[in-house]
C-alpha cells in the first residue's frame, strides 16, 4: 500500500493504486454520490403545512436530513436559532450537495480515465493518477466526506481504536473500519504531497 | 435633500458604547473524532489564510477544548465562513459574539 506522493518535475500530485484498490475507492465515492443524489434534500418528516412544502420544493431543505451521514455533512449552522437555521440550510444545502457530488464524481472519472475498467475482471493491474493542485484538494474532500460516511456508519467515536482492533478479522465492521483508516492514510499523504 | 442645523453634541454614552457597526459573529468549529488534525489545520491556512502556527493553535483549541472561533466578522461573512467549512467537511456553526 502507498498513498500519495508530490512529484516535483510536474507539480502533479501522484499515486499507484492496485486494480482492487482503485476499484474499492471507486465503489466509495459512487456511494457517496449515490446517497447525494437519492434522498433529495427534504425535510426530515412530512410537513403539515403546503406552503412550507412548496418552499421546499421550489427553493431547498429547511431542516435537518433524517440520514444521519447527511446530517453529519449538513450540519446545522446556528444551534439557537431555528428559523435563521432553516434560512441558512436552503439557501446552502444544494449546493454543499452538488459541490460534494461532484468532488465523489472526479475520482469516478480520474480512474476510469487511468484504466480501470467498468468491471475489474483482470489480475495485476496497476491505476496510476496524477492529479493537479486543485483535483488533488477536491480528492481531499471527497476523502473527507467518505470517512465521515463510514464513521457516522459504524459509530467512531474518539479513542476507540483498541475496540476496533480487537473485532476479529473477519467481522465485517473491522473490515469497514480498516477501509476508514486506509482512506484517512490517503489523505494524510495528500495533504502531506500538498504542503511538503 | 436636506440641510445641516447646527447642533450642540454632549452624549453621555462613552465613544465605546456609539457604534453603528453591528455586533460581530463567530465561527466555531466543533472538534469531531474523524477529521485528521493535519487535515483541520491545513483548511484553516488555506480558507482563512492562517500560518502555519495560527492553524495548529486553532486545531489544537478545537481537539482539546472541543471547539474554538476561527473567524470574527459581520453575519454574511459568517455565514459565507460556515458554509466553506462545510465544504471542506468540518463541524461549524455559528453564533453572536459574546
Amino acid at each position: 500500500m502507498s498513498g500519495f506522493e508530490h512529484h516535483r518535475k510536474s507539480d502533479r500530485v501522484i499515486a499507484t493504486f492496485t486494480g482492487f484498490e482503485a476499484d474499492l475507492l471507486r465503489s466509495l465515492a459512487s456511494q457517496i454520490v449515490e446517497l447525494l443524489r437519492n434522498e433529495r434534500a427534504e425535510p426530515a418528516s412530512p410537513t403539515a403545512d403546503p406552503f412550507e412544502a412548496l418552499m421546499t420544493e421550489f427553493s431547498g431543505a429547511t431542516t435537518i436530513p433524517d440520514d444521519p451521514v447527511l446530517a453529519r455533512l449538513f450540519p446545522t449552522a446556528y444551534v439557537d436559532d431555528e428559523e435563521s437555521a432553516a434560512d441558512f440550510r436552503r439557501v446552502t444545502e444544494g449546493g454543499l450537495r452538488d459541490g460534494k457530488a461532484a468532488a465523489a464524481g472526479h475520482i469516478i472519472d480520474a480512474l476510469e480515465d487511468a484504466g480501470l475498467p467498468p468491471e475489474l475482471d483482470e489480475e495485476g493491474l496497476v491505476i496510476d493518477v496524477e492529479l493537479t493542485r486543485s483535483e488533488a484538494e477536491s480528492w481531499m474532500r471527497a476523502f473527507t466526506d467518505i470517512r465521515l460516511a463510514l464513521a457516522t456508519r459504524l459509530g467512531v467515536e474518539a479513542d476507540d481504536e483498541d475496540y476496533w482492533h480487537a473485532l476479529p478479522e473477519d467481522d465485517p465492521r473491522a473490515q469497514a473500519h480498516d477501509i476508514y483508516e486506509w482512506v484517512g492514510y490517503l489523505q494524510e499523504t495528500v495533504i502531506e504531497a500538498l504542503t511538503g | 435633500m436636506s440641510a445641516a442645523s447646527p447642533v450642540e453634541v454632549e452624549p453621555t454614552l462613552s465613544p465605546d458604547e456609539i457604534t453603528f457597526l453591528a455586533k460581530p459573529w463567530v465561527t466555531l468549529v466543533w472538534d469531531d473524532p474523524v477529521n485528521l488534525m493535519s487535515y483541520v489545520s491545513y483548511v484553516f491556512q488555506k480558507y482563512f489564510g492562517y500560518d502555519k502556527a495560527k492553524s495548529e493553535k486553532l486545531m489544537l483549541e478545537v481537539h482539546t477544548d472541543g471547539r474554538s472561533v476561527v473567524s470574527t466578522g459581520t453575519r454574511e461573512e459568517m455565514e459565507r465562513d460556515v458554509q466553506a467549512m462545510h465544504e471542506y467537511g468540518l463541524w461549524a456553526t455559528m453564533e453572536r459574539a459574546t
